[in-house]
């Protein structure tokens, strides 16, 4: 069985800012890796800055930014058709149940998703309890590796450090590309770092040079 | 979407009066309020694809900020704050205000279809 990772986050643009580094790691030494994203962020407060999207044309805008940023990390993407701000009120089997499908069809074996509960959106910490869920589906001597990806300002004094401290700062570039493939989302972000700093890149790295992971440890 | 002319907006609103409709009406600080700023709150709520009925609408200018308010048989629709709409290609009519970095705080959007789920 090769190596293969995925990703499981709810919005387009989580796996820029939250991965985007480590998976091209991971397509640097060849390792394939897919994207299952759970939703297109129809119901989020970017609407590029100066606006150009609507409520109304912000899913397809999304979507084409999310197929551009896979394309810039050249990984394969599934889009799972739940609605932004939604998920935490479908029934976590079901939704672990659909994971599982791709999960079973694929046989990862490293799977990146949110720390359920320390994910700040309810989106995130809803879709990583899923994908949890959905790993504990497989029998425990064919588990792949959960890697938790914590974001809220609690989780170091809750948890302890995290036990994946990726540097990726040679790989801003990319994870920039990818952010801005997401320019609905990312014109405002970057606007305020753009102002703040002379220099982009260097800024970027402070903000985004490392991607931390818990390993999941399961019962 | 373009900065709200009242007179053009409001011809638009009475157009969908007296008609089945269906209401998208939205208001939001966003996900991240709380985690960025600890004295801040969550709060914010959404309706898609209400249908109603309303039997007038007007929107009222409060500086460069308006109010709409449908007036309907049992009821009645507000929003506060919305400074932009927009008639689109499939004649729905969209109204938000954003706050300065772009981020949309409110929206009211009225179309005789029902939006897209």
């Amino acid at each position: 069985m090769g190596e293969h990772v995925v990703v499981i986050y709810p919005h387009p643009d989580d796996e820029a800012f939250g991965a985007a580094g480590t998976i091209t790691t991971f397509r640097e030494k060849g390792i394939p890796v897919t994207y299952l994203c759970g939703t297109l962020g129809e119901m989020g407060r970017n609407m590029g800055n100066p606006t150009f999207a609507t409520r109304e044309t912000l899913p397809e805008i999304r979507k084409a930014e999310l197929i551009k940023a896979c394309e810039v990390l050249d990984i394969h993407l599934e889009m799972l058709g739940y609605r932004d701000k939604t998920i935490e009120f479908e029934s976590t089997e079901d939704v672990a149940a659909h994971l599982f499908q791709f999960l079973n069809e694929i046989k990862p074996s490293l799977v990146i998703t949110h720390y359920p509960g320390h994910a700040v959106h309810p989106d995130h910490n809803a879709f990583g309890a899923a994908a949890i869920r959905a790993v504990e589906m497989f029998p425990a001597a064919e588990r792949p590796t959960v890697w938790a990806q914590a974001i809220s300002n609690t989780h170091v004094e809750e948890l302890g450090g995290p036990d994946i401290e990726n540097d990726v700062s040679d790989r801003i570039s990319k994870k920039l590309e990818t952010i801005m493939a997401h320019k609905s989302q990312a014109d405002g972000m970057l606007k305020s770092v753009k102002e703040e700093a002379d220099d982009i890149e260097l800024a970027t790295k402070q903000w985004l040079g490392v991607e931390s992971f818990y390993t999941w440890e399961f019962n | 979407m373009q900065p709200i002319e009242i007179d053009q907006l409001q011809q638009y609103i009475d157009a969908f009066a007296n008609k089945e409709v269906y209401i998208h009406l939205e208001t939001t600080n966003g996900a991240y309020a709380s985690h960025f700023n600890k004295d801040a709150y969550n709060a914010g709520a959404f309706i898609r694809n209400a249908q109603v009925t309303y039997q007038r609408g007007k929107i009222v200018g409060a500086g460069s900020t308006y109010r709409v308010g449908l007036k309907l048989e049992i009821g009645w629709i507000y929003a506060e704050g919305v400074s932009q709409y927009e008639l689109d290609k499939n004649n729905r009519l969209l109204m938000a205000g954003h706050d300065r970095e772009g981020r949309l705080m409110v929206a009211l959007q009225i179309s005789e279809t029902p939006f897209k789920y």
